[in-house]
Formats: C-alpha cells, structure tokens, sequence
C-alpha cells in the first residue's frame, strides 16, 4: 500500500460537510479534531476516521478534522478521498 | 407640568432608583435597541448597584450586560429570551442568581400581579410627546406594535419614556397614553433601524425547509380546524413563513375566509389578510416594515398588549382563541415536551417568547423541525430543558414524517387518511439515528444557571452550568 | 412511477443527504456539471457512500457520470455501479456508438461484479442536435437502454438559439425524442424548467411536457417537484374512467362479447393499454381501487 507522500485535503467547511488535512508522519495515526457535535460524536467520528483509514491500508498519518456536522457517510467519504489526494492519486 | 427632562441620567435620578431595584425594558427594537444599553450605562455610572433587569427577550446587542453582572450594577435577570451571546456567558456561569425566564404571557401577569414588580420601567418610543402619549407606528426607529411595553406601563411604579421623534401633544393614535407616564426624554437615536425591523422577511429557500412547510400546511388544511373564523400563528422563521404561504394558496383555493391572525407578524401575515385569509390581525410585535406600515395604516390590523396576548392570569387572552399555531424546537422528546431555551449542548440560545402561552391556548400546536440539525437528532430520549411541556404540543412536523401526540388520535387518523406521511415519534427518533448514529448523553451541567418559569406559575424546569 | 426526477450536486453533502425527502420518484446524483473538475474524485467517492449508507426507499437513485469524451467516465462507474443506482445517465450522447461504448463498459464492470447483464440501465441524455437527430438509434442501440432524457440548455447553446421560457426553439426536440423513445419502446423525459421562482412557469411546461407524451420530467428545484408531480399523475377523473374501461372489457369477455363500447366509443386496445397504466400508476400512488369481480 501506497503511503501519504505528500500534504492534502478533502472536503468544505459548510454546512454537513468536514475539512480533512492529512500529511506525512513518520509513526502511526495522529487525529486533532475539532467539531461543533464533539461531545456527541468525537469518539464515533474518531473510530470512523481510524477504520477508514485502515480499510484504506494508511499506517502512518497526520489528520487535522473540522467538522461541521458531518454524517459518517460524508466523514468516510472526505477521509477516503483526502487519503487518495495524500498518494499523489490524482 | 413638564415631563420633559434632559438626559436619560436625570430621568434616571428622578425616578428614585436605588440599590436592590428592579428596571425594567421591551425588545420591540429588538437586535438595533440603543435603549437598554444607554440606560444602564447611566446607570452604573451613577454607582447604583444589585438591580433586577426584567426584559421582555435579550438580544446580542445586549452583550454590554454581561459587564455589568461582572460589576455587580446587575445581579438579577428575569427574560422571556435570550439570544446565544449572552446565553453562552449565563450558561458557563456569569451570574450567580438563577436567570428568571418566563413566558411572553407569564411575564405580564406577573409585573400585574405583583410577583415581579417593576420599580422604574424604560419604554423606548419611535414616537412620543412631551406629556408621554407614545407609539411605536411612526418615526424613523419604528418598529409597529409596542404590546410587550404596555404592561410594563401599567404597573411599573415610575415609567421612563425615551424617544428619538418628539412630536408636538397630543401625539394621535398612541399605543400608550400618558396616564401611565412620568417622565420623557429624547434622545438623538433609540435604536439602529436596520437591526429592528427587517426590509423584507423572506420564505426560506432550503429544500428541507420546503418540503417541511408543505407537510405542516397539508396538516392543516386535513386537521378539521380549516374553515370558515379559521385563527392562526406562525413564527418568523423561514420554513414557518413558508408554510404560511403554502396555506394562504390552500385557503384561497378553497374559499376559506378565516378570523384572525395572531402574533409577531410579518408581511406573510399581512398579505393573508389583503388576500381575505382573515377578518384581522392581532399584533403584539412587528416583524418586518410591511407589518409596520398595516399596522399603521389599515384598521382591520389591531395592537394588543402581551396581556391581551398571552396572559394566563387575565379573563381571557387571545390565545385562548387560536386554532392553529407553528412554532420551532431545538430538542423534542418522545413525551412531545420540547426544548427552545438550549442548544443541544447545553448553551442558553434562546427562550419561550410566546411557545408555551399558544401552544398551550391553540387548538393545534403544531412544531416544524427538521430530522436533525449539524448531525444532532431532533427527536431525543429527554429534552436538555423542558420549556413547553409535551401536553401542549399536537404535532412534530419533520421532512421524515409527521408524527402526533398519541393523545391526539383522531387527528392521526385524519392525517394518515390525506395520505400524509404520519410517524410514531419512537420510530422517527430511531429512523433519525439511522442517519445521524446516537449521539452520546452529555454529563449532566454544575450549579443552577436558569430556571424556566411556566406561564402559570412555578419551576417548569431549570438550566445547569455547562459541565466544562 | 417516474414522475419527477430532481438534480442533486454531486459534492454537496447537505443536499445529498435530505435528497430521498425532498418529494421526488427520482433523484440525479450529478458527476458531471455540478462538479468542478478538481473535484470529480471527491464527488463520486462521496456520491457512492450516499447511495450505500442512506435510505433511498421509495426514491429511484440516478447518477449522472461524465461524458465519455472525459477522462472521468470509466471511474465514475467503476465507483457507483457497485451500488446499484438504478440508472445511469449518459450526457452528451450523440450517437449509437456512445451507447454502445458506455455499454460495453458497464457490462465489463457488471460481470467483474458479478451482476447478471443490464442489472443496471442507462439513460441517454440528448442535448446536441446530432443527438437529436440521431434520437431512435440511440434509444434502440442496446437493451441496457431504458429512456432518452432531454437536456435543452446545451442543445439550444448547439443549436445557437436562446432558450426561452415558452420553449418554441426545443419543440422539434421535444416531439422528435417522444416519437423516437416511443418507437424503441423506452420511456422519455423532459428537461428541467430553470426558472426556480417562477410557480406558475413550471405548472405551464410540464402541462406541455405531458400533454407531448414525456413520462415524466427532470427538476433542478425542489420547489418544482409537487407542481411536475401533480402534473403527471392520473387525475381523479382520470383513475375512474380506466377502472370503468376495464371493468366494461371483464363483462364483455363474461358475455362472450367480442367489441364492447363506452360511453359510445369503441374500447379498443390503445384505451385498454392506457387504462392499465393509469391504474398501475394509481396504486403506486396509493389511489387504486378494488376490482369488482
């Protein structure tokens, strides 16, 4: 599996919608999260993050997540791609 | 006799205000007041110290008062609404006396009855004379209907009036007459025309917010209720103003000539009367200018006071009359019991204004709320804060179903039976969490920061500290 | 039931997610001009996690891929036909050839996934004027074609006119793609109406549009939904006279009758075709009737 090779982002800051930034890191999965339904949903939004993440094969990454309330739909979908952006995909 | 006097600071001092008092202010100017800010600045510049605010609803111009609870100039808040600013200070703490919210109804009957009484009410005016005659129809800071200012008039021991358009007396056609006045003052602005009234409340253009009205109009065109001395309320919010031009087209369709339109009103409003929807309009609180200007200028659209309005204490209000009211929610339960006071963390961001006094007076109390806001559910297992109790709500209109108080069985059959897409409230929590996933309970708050007051009288519920 | 079909941005979660709630028999998840090109992957990974995650019952899912003149296209299917929307619509179809390069492909991808062949149809969209020339044999170039879609804005940008609120420049398009779908025997719908204001605008064209024999008619507003629902259901009237038509034809073939007739006309098979699918549609709509025996 490919590793992130260079910084890149997926996804808005409106409305339903996440900002995913992710980057090179030399050692496991960094996640800093910030989100407007953080009480409720951190952890849910964290494991998502994680799993997608891990069903995309990426053992080493730096995330920086802002959530506008973001279904898990939408979050797996920004992670996916911003994941296929940090390869050099596209 | 001259009750003219110089500055607000002399009004002030004339008035006898001293430590430990209660003063007292209307929101008809809502976001653009210059009023309350003014006044309490004279009065902590003039050292006087622990007073009570009571005001009709708090906006985020009102931020200023967070400085004086810090100075000690105001140690107690009584309020039927609170916006977000100064909710999110209140709820972390600011205060050490628990916020008194009641209702736009409770809050009269309380000045009147003596439980909160009223040592020196400020009555911003768009127009008033030099005697106190005063009205909120003309001048270039109008706002229309001065209902919320009336009681307070009534029953405060001394009334300060604050105009920016001093006319000569007699001012014709007052909403409060001078027998309730002591002192006058005017002022070179009493608030920000732009933050008082819209140009132009506008339907919402949210697909969500659409599908919604057009449910919550369908359900009542099918509740029974539409016909001929028909009666009805909506909010100002897009998806409510919606819903009331979708019924305007169903009741002109069918011919229904209705009684009156109640409430804050907007242009929606006054179009459904010079469509003949209504006989009347019954006006505690202008939305928008073309409100202003009917209420000015056609006497079919009558002010009323907040005791006319709402009161629960009085031997009849109007909205003991009303068929049919829309109103909002942030939080509704499986119970119906809905939430309008706090945001779905906790956070004051808002307040009854007139939900609890129609929904418990309407026929029909219909709330419209979509499914879920920013991934929270609408529908939860207990509401943050109870602010109207689920007895008094009929009906949760979502865009994933309808779903009616089971206390309300014939109007679950009526709704099924027009082919509206009707829900049990249980089955639309769980349909909800199926999109959004169950969000987790938050810890339960600190200290008391606010208690909600029912319209008659004792703790409905009250509003914790936020837990970080 | 395929009244009303409703245009969702493809990369915007807000409306995708309220997208089975808006009122519409279908909904277009679009790839391809609501999309930026810097953003056609994040549009159909998110557009393809729509389709799997939410609750689409009781709302058709359509997706509308690029062009087959792009790079995008072969990934767009690549990524939703796992899904199962239950149409494809192709733009820019020109010719039979288009069809036929767009079916090629997804019956590749179909037996990768291991779908029995055409599990998944396509809809030409016809907006060029060779298109619209070209009408019939798009529409019988494949058996994976299910119905011809009419897109007037590149079509009158093609045919160098104004598009106009009346419609007069599309009218030869119009007919032309009802009698060509009609005569592959696939359905056939109109092109959205644009001005999302204009109530009584919308009520008009889609008169139009069924009044020409469209099945039924695509929205870029969900203010327009209702109205081109409303439109295109049987009318109440309607519903009574197919129940009567067919209940006339059960007591003449009970009497052994061979031509039976109707408020004075003759029922032949057309009206008893038509009757059919105006009951088919009534009970989808929950308005059918029990049958007397």
């Amino acid at each position: 599996m490919a590793e992130i090779i260079c910084p890149a982002s997926a996804g808005t800051l409106e409305s339903s919608d996440v900002y995913v930034e992710i980057e090179p890191c030399a050692q496991g999965i960094e996640i800093s999260l910030e989100s407007v339904v953080k009480a409720q949903f951190g952890e849910a939004i964290e494991s998502a993050v994680r799993e997608t993440l891990a069903a995309c094969g990426v053992e080493r990454a730096k995330l920086t997540i802002s959530d506008r309330g973001a279904l898990d739909c939408v979050l797996r979908a920004r992670v996916e791609t911003a994941v296929a952006r940090g390869r050099g995909q596209d | 006799m001259s009750k003219l006097v110089s500055s607000i600071r002399e009004a002030v001092q004339l008035s006898g205000l001293k430590d430990g008092m209660t003063v007292s202010f209307h929101h008809h100017l809502r976001n653009g007041d210059y009023v309350l800010n003014m006044v309490m600045e004279q009065i902590a510049d003039l050292g006087i110290k622990d007073l009570t605010v009571n005001a009709s609803s708090l906006f985020d111009t009102h931020q200023p008062l967070a400085d004086h609870i810090r100075s000690h100039v105001v140690t107690g808040i009584q309020t039927d609404y609170m916006a977000a600013g100064l909710g999110r200070e209140i709820s972390h703490g600011l205060l050490e006396k628990p916020v008194q919210f009641r209702t736009h109804g409770g809050r009269p009957s309380d000045i009147a009855n003596g439980n909160t009484p009223i040592d020196v009410a400020f009555i911003a005016a768009p127009s008033a004379d030099p005697m106190g005659n005063c009205t909120g129809k003309v001048g270039k800071s109008a706002c229309g209907s001065l209902g919320y200012a009336i009681p307070d008039a009534m029953y405060a021991k001394k009334v300060i009036v604050i105009t920016d358009n001093l006319v000569p007396y007699p001012l014709p056609g007052w909403s409060i007459p001078e027998i309730y006045v002591d002192y006058v003052v005017s002022v070179d602005a009493i608030g920000d025309p732009k933050g008082i009234v819209s140009g132009t409340t506008r339907i919402t253009r949210d697909p969500v917010g659409l599908v919604m009205a057009s449910y919550a109009a369908k359900v009542i065109e099918h509740s029974g209720l539409l016909k001929d001395g028909f009666s009805f309320q909506t909010g100002a919010g897009g998806a409510s103003l919606a819903a009331a031009s979708f019924l305007k087209d169903i009741m002109l369709a069918k011919g229904v000539q209705g009684s009156f339109g109640l409430g804050g009103i907007t242009g929606y409003m006054v179009d459904m009367l010079r469509a003949g929807c209504f006989q009347s309009l019954l006006d505690v609180q202008c939305f928008d200018l073309k409100a202003v200007e009917s209420l000015r200028d056609d006497p079919r659209h009558q002010e009323i006071s907040a005791l006319h309005y709402a009161s629960p204490a009085q031997r009849s209000a109007v909205v003991d009359s009303l068929d049919v009211v829309i109103l909002g929610a942030t939080e509704i339960d499986a119970d119906f019991n809905v939430n309008v006071h706090t945001d779905s963390n906790g956070s004051i961001m808002g307040g009854s204004g007139g939900h609890s006094d129609t929904a418990a007076g309407a026929k029909l109390s219909m709330i419209i709320a979509p499914m879920f806001r920013a991934r929270l559910p609408i529908v939860t297992d207990h509401v943050t804060c109870v602010s109207t109790p689920g007895k008094d709500i009929d009906v949760l209109v979502t865009q994933g179903g309808i779903a009616v108080n089971p206390k309300q069985a014939e109007l679950r059959q009526r709704l099924a039976d027009a082919g509206l897409p009707v829900i049990d409230i249980q089955e639309l929590k769980e349909k909800t969490e199926r999109i959004t996933g169950t969000p987790k309970p938050l810890p339960k708050g600190g200290r008391v920061v606010a208690e909600v007051i029912s319209r008659d009288g004792g703790v409905l519920d009250q509003i914790y500290a936020k837990a970080e | 039931m395929r009244r009303s079909m409703l245009f969702l941005p493809g990369n915007t979660p807000n409306m995708l997610i309220n997208g089975a709630c808006l009122g519409a028999d279908a909904v277009i998840l679009d790839l391809e001009d609501a999309v930026a090109p810097a953003e056609k992957d994040a549009a159909r990974i998110l557009a393809r996690n729509t389709i799997k995650y939410m609750d689409f019952r009781g709302c058709e899912v359509i997706v509308r891929i690029n062009s087959i003149d792009t790079a995008f296209w072969r990934a767009d299917i690549d990524e939703i036909l796992p899904q199962k929307p239950d149409l494809i619509l192709l733009p820019k179809t020109n010719r039979a050839q288009d069809v036929l390069e767009a079916d090629a492909y997804i019956t590749e991808v179909e037996e990768r996934l291991g779908f029995e062949r055409n599990t998944v149809r396509l809809m030409p969209l016809i907006e060029t004027a060779m298109g619209v020339e070209n009408a019939y044999s798009i529409a019988s170039a494949s058996g994976r074609v299910a119905a011809l879609f009419l897109g007037a804005e590149d079509l009158t940008a093609d045919l160098r006119c104004k598009r106009t609120k009346e419609g007069r420049e599309i009218e030869y398009a119009r007919t032309r793609l009802v009698t060509a779908a009609r005569a592959a025997n696939v359905d056939v719908y109109d092109t959205p109406f644009t001005d999302v204001n204009d109530d009584e605008g919308i009520r008009v064209d889609a008169a139009l549009a069924k009044a020409l024999g469209f099945t039924g008619k695509a929205s870029i507003s969900p203010r327009h939904v209702e109205v081109i629902n409303e439109v295109f259901s049987p009318t109440e009237k309607e519903i009574d006279y197919a129940y009567e038509v067919m209940d006339a034809i059960r007591r003449a073939k009970a009497q052994g009758k061979g031509a039976v007739a109707l408020y004075g006309k003759m029922i032949d098979a057309p009206i008893v075709a038509r009757a059919e699918q105006t009951i088919a549609m009534a009970r989808e709509m929950g308005l059918g009737r029990e049958e007397q025996e």
